[in-house]
């Protein structure tokens, strides 16, 4: 597994899902909380990495 | 299915400072193991499916288990993250595991995977804490 898009997702997954069990107690709300969490992980890396897209190496 | 504890066995919990410790100790060595324990069955088993992951993935990704030296003030930070996952540390410690292999291309991803989930173990010590106090 090298890519990078796929380790930060597996770590995106597992990461919101301990802080999503940590922060809800109901299963539902813990299910919203580690999507959201989840979904912002993955957009603030892929917008982040478009940011520095132009910046030299 | 029941998730938590009632509140009787909560304040039995939280009586005895002993036992808290005890409650301490198992969520350190063994990720959810407190939950678990505490009748906070889902929560215990997501941190121990996810934090054991995290772990295995960790050295699978050839990341390396810090240790402790003052001469490195950077590496001891990381030892001291990769201390809070406990049990599984300690095993892999003993089995020559992550030795870390830094030409690897995964090299960081690998160490990012095994500090977060020791931090966040730690965290989890601490919600154990306060299930244990009844504060959860």
């Amino acid at each position: 597994m090298t890519s990078h898009l796929a380790v930060l997702t597996v770590f995106a997954l597992l990461v919101s899902s301990v802080f999503a069990a940590l922060m809800k107690d109901s299963p539902r709300e813990q299910l919203r909380s580690g999507a959201m969490m989840f979904a912002g992980f993955l957009a603030t890396a892929i917008v982040l990495g478009w940011l520095m897209y132009p910046l030299p190496l | 299915m029941a998730t938590k504890s009632t509140t009787a066995e909560r304040a039995s919990v939280a009586a005895e400072p002993g036992t808290i410790a005890l409650v301490c100790l198992t969520a350190w060595a063994i990720p959810g193991g407190a939950h678990l324990w505490l009748g906070r069955r889902q929560k215990g088993l997501i941190f121990l499916v996810a934090l054991s992951a995290m772990f295995v993935l960790g050295l699978l990704l050839h990341g390396r288990i810090f240790a402790i030296d003052l001469q490195e003030p950077l590496g001891t930070l990381a030892a001291v993250a990769d201390l809070g996952l406990g049990l599984p540390w300690i095993i892999a410690r003993v089995a020559g595991a992550g030795g870390g292999q830094v030409t690897a291309l995964t090299y960081e991803y690998g160490n990012t995977f095994l500090i977060a989930a020791g931090l966040l173990n730690t965290l989890v010590v601490l919600d154990a804490f306060d299930v244990a106090m009844g504060r959860k």
